[in-house]
């Protein structure tokens, strides 16, 4: 094998376990702890008008240590319940979770009437780091 | 170069190890704090049940029922060793506790219940009327299920509302916190 053929494999390959080197080890973070999402205003009179659209999503994914509070504010002229509590119009509830478990909560600004949170635990080893950024770049790219 | 290697590792993984910063309260927290709805109901101490009377006092406000074998023993629990836990300065947190069954929960019934965690628990009883109120005014559901001997159990939201001493509706415990949690909670709220 020639020296410059060599070199067109060894480069991509350090570069590529570098990259995976700097995914398993470098610490991940997110810009905010808090996961927002509005109800917004005119949810409670579209609802009662039959209209199903679903304005928040059914399942919502938390990280411990990242973005590990629930920020919910109720922009529309009705109160609102969501899981343990009621929000007041103009309200916000900030939910922060300790433990990773999945959570069902009642939420009147649900179609279903029923919200998930899916709280998952630190991204504490170099495998899971590696998932949760794989995961982050995915699910912003289909944003 | 091995070694700056290993130390540069070893502090990224320091970095990444480290302890979030821990929140303000454990409960969830409501913003802008708004009045805490007032309750019409009758407390079991033989008094008008009036939210208004305990300023100065952290309230802990629940919805529950004498006959539920599931959440409201461990909730009661978990308050009176909550309660038990803060020492001197329980005598500034007040339960409240009121039945989502007025069907069967009177007040003579429901004191009995909360006596055996805590004697300072007060219920809140009332008329269907009057509870149905109580519980729109929380966003408390409450689902009846009746078995085949007619006997029947209620599934009900359980949650803990925490109103602060000034009578602000300050925040929300969800089921399933620690008795440290609220400890944890209750020791801040004390002291503002």
């Amino acid at each position: 094998m020639s020296g410059k053929r060599r070199l067109w494999i060894a480069v991509p390959l350090v570069a590529a376990l570098a990259a995976l080197g700097w995914a398993g080890f470098a610490p991940v973070s997110v810009p905010s702890r808090d996961e927002l999402f509005e109800i917004p205003k005119g949810t409670y009179a579209r609802r009662m008008a039959g209209d199903k659209v679903e304005i928040l999503p059914s399942k919502v994914r938390l990280t411990i240590g990242l973005n590990d509070v629930l920020l919910l504010r109720n922009l529309d002229d009705v109160p609102q319940v969501f899981g343990p509590s009621i929000m007041m119009p103009g309200q916000s509830l900030s939910l922060p979770f300790e433990k990773a478990a999945e959570y069902q909560f009642a939420c009147t600004a649900h179609a279903s009437g029923q919200m998930t949170v899916l709280v998952e635990p630190y991204p504490a080893m170099p495998w899971s780091k590696i998932r949760w950024r794989v995961r982050e770049w995915w699910e912003n790219k289909s944003k | 170069m091995i070694r700056r290697l290993a130390l540069l590792l070893l502090l990224s993984s320091g970095v990444a190890f480290a302890a979030p910063e821990p929140a303000a309260l454990k409960a969830g927290v409501l913003s802008p704090v708004m009045a805490a709805p007032e309750l019409k109901l009758q407390g079991t101490d033989g008094k008008a049940l009036n939210l208004a009377s305990y300023r100065g006092k952290v309230v802990l406000l629940a919805f529950g029922f004498s006959s539920c074998g599931e959440v409201c023993p461990i909730t009661l629990a978990t308050l009176a060793g909550a309660r038990k836990k803060l020492g001197a300065d329980a005598a500034n947190v007040q339960v409240v506790y009121v039945t989502v069954d007025p069907e069967r929960d009177d007040a003579a019934r429901m004191k009995k219940y909360l006596a055996a965690f805590d004697a300072t628990f007060v219920g809140g009883v009332g008329s269907r009327a009057e509870i149905d109120a109580a519980q729109k005014s929380y966003g408390i559901s409450s689902t009846k299920k009746v078995y085949a001997d007619g006997n029947y159990t209620i599934g009900h939201s359980s949650s803990i509302y925490i109103i602060d001493r000034a009578g602000g509706l300050r925040a929300v415990m969800p089921y399933g916190h620690t008795v440290d949690d609220f400890v944890h909670d209750l020791k801040i709220l004390l002291r503002t």
